[in-house]
């Protein structure tokens, strides 16, 4: 199936994770990613338990902050 | 990694955190990587930091989307993201070194320490065998 991440369009198996997409996208730290599907962010608990669909659009949505 | 900004990006970008001084300003660059080595900021986002300090900044991950979808829209790709130092040199800190966990990414740090003489630097920050390795990037104002 064919899916949006970061932008660009993936083929990617059928039922596919959001924890196997990070794994496969190399995602350094991915506790400090945040993850949009849809448009509807994914928490982090619910990664192993949501599958993608035909059509999603995945974005990856690393941690900005930092302090003096 | 050389970078280039607009003057008048930079501009808004100086304007926006001296009226938000003394709490640290924030933001997210975009623009396209060119096949000479090149990193062309074309776009710079200034958004809230939602921690509202001088100490530290965070941007709102909705706010993150909402901007690179108008990135995506626009054909833009996110490239890093910009904050400035009110009161300290334009260099890392270890937070946010710590914090710097895109190793895609550009982080520009605009320094007020000198009012009269802001300084904007750019840095890559890779983890590297787990220690965090910085390497300053060649920034022009064009």
């Amino acid at each position: 199936m064919k899916i949006t991440v970061a932008g660009e369009k993936k083929e990617v198996k059928e039922g596919l994770t959001v924890a196997e997409l990070i794994a496969i996208e190399d995602v350094e730290t991915p506790e400090y990613v945040t993850v949009s599907l849809n448009e509807e962010f994914v928490e982090q608990e619910g990664f192993s338990a949501t599958t993608l669909k035909e059509g999603d659009e995945v974005e990856f949505l690393y941690f900005m902050g930092g302090g003096r | 990694m050389q970078i280039t900004i607009k003057k008048e990006d930079y501009e808004a970008m100086l304007s926006h955190a001296k009226s938000v001084a003394p709490e640290e300003a924030c933001g997210l660059i975009a623009g396209e990587d060119q096949p000479e080595g090149i990193r062309e900021i074309k776009k710079v986002y200034m958004l809230e930091n939602v921690d509202h300090t001088n100490e530290h900044f965070t941007i709102d991950p909705k706010d993150q989307l909402a901007a690179i979808k108008d990135m995506r829209s626009a054909n833009l790709k996110p490239l890093g993201n910009w904050h400035s130092h009110p009161e300290s040199p334009s260099r890392p800190s270890e937070e946010d070194k710590r914090l710097a966990n895109d190793k895609n990414a550009s982080y520009l740090i605009l320094s007020l320490e000198n009012a009269e003489d802001p300084v904007l630097n750019g840095f890559h920050v890779e983890s590297i065998d787990g220690e965090k390795t910085v390497r300053k990037e060649e920034l022009s104002i064009v």
